[in-house]
């Protein structure tokens, strides 16, 4: 039933993607020329997603569990650390770059691989080099925010 | 008008994703977090993840097949450009725990703070890279 479900869930996004149009590059490229000829029609999406999903947590509030997990894992942590704004600084290079951000990246490379595939596996090397423990330490940015880690503690 | 509508209708189906797997899964529908941890070092609860990334590859497929319609996937970078756009989504979204669907739809709906920095990091650097693309570098 779980995976089940969260198949189905997958599904539901993915044709959110598809009917709101956010699954092409073109018209997303377009939502960020904001001083060009700024199609604004995709910051809907942002607000009818959040409008539903902060309703919808809300009345998840007095719930136990999950109905079929043990339990809700939330995101606890509250810093603002380095990571926290060089990752958003790259994603959104990348995004701005392609019009591509991950779910409509896994949307659109099975609908047309041909033409997004080249995105998609180097997104995937991206996440994979991302967790790398070795490299991540590397990262130019991640050895400064380290050091500043260590000065501060 | 028409544009509009359908934006929002499909942003309201999306929050409803994201509502469901909270209430079924307990999970932040984090489209980041679910791909990257089926990288290596794998996660334990890889079956769920699968399962979710399952539908979303399913869902334009199963489209087509009952519409008869593909949906429009417009793409104007060239190869070089999307592996250098590709890399920097990966390392970027895994570096800030987060993508537009964990910190821009689940994140801004928790009012939690971290997203709330990520989602304006990465909007304003999107909108940055398209002004200086399109209107200063010329594409």
């Amino acid at each position: 039933m779980k995976l089940l479900s969260a198949f189905c869930i997958g599904l539901l996004f993915s044709f959110g993607l598809i009917i709101s149009g956010m699954i092409n590059p073109a018209k997303v490229l377009a939502f960020l020329d904001v001083l060009g000829a700024w199609d604004a029609s995709l910051a809907f999406v942002m607000g009818g997603a959040v409008l539903v999903t902060s309703i919808g947590y809300r009345s998840l509030d007095n719930q136990v569990k999950p109905l079929f997990a043990s339990g809700f894992s939330i995101p606890t942590r509250t810093d603002i650390d380095g990571n926290l704004i060089a990752g958003p600084a790259l994603f959104g290079i990348g995004w701005g770059l392609v019009g591509l951000c991950p779910g409509p990246a896994f949307a659109a490379v099975s609908s047309s691989p041909k033409s997004v595939l080249a995105f998609f596996l180097a997104m995937l090397l991206g996440m994979y080099l991302a967790r790398m423990p070795w490299i991540n330490s590397k990262l130019p940015l991640g050895s400064v925010i380290n050091y500043r880690r260590k000065i501060h503690e | 008008m028409h544009d509009f509508l359908m934006a929002f209708l499909g942003g309201a189906v999306i929050g409803l994703a994201a509502v469901l797997l909270m209430a079924t899964n307990g999970s932040i529908m984090g489209i980041s977090g679910i791909a990257s941890r089926l990288l290596p070092p794998i996660s334990t609860d890889w079956l769920w993840r699968s399962a979710f990334l399952a539908g979303v590859l399913a869902a334009p497929l199963i489209m087509t097949l009952i519409t008869g319609i593909q949906p429009v996937i417009e793409i104007t970078s060239n190869v070089a450009l999307q592996l250098i756009g590709g890399l920097l989504v990966g390392l970027g979204t895994v570096m800030g725990n987060g993508c537009t669907s964990g910190h821009g739809v689940c994140g801004l709906s928790r009012l939690s703070n971290r997203s709330i920095v990520a989602t304006g990091v990465f909007m304003i650097f999107a909108f940055g890279t398209v002004y200086l693309s399109r209107h200063v570098l010329g594409a």
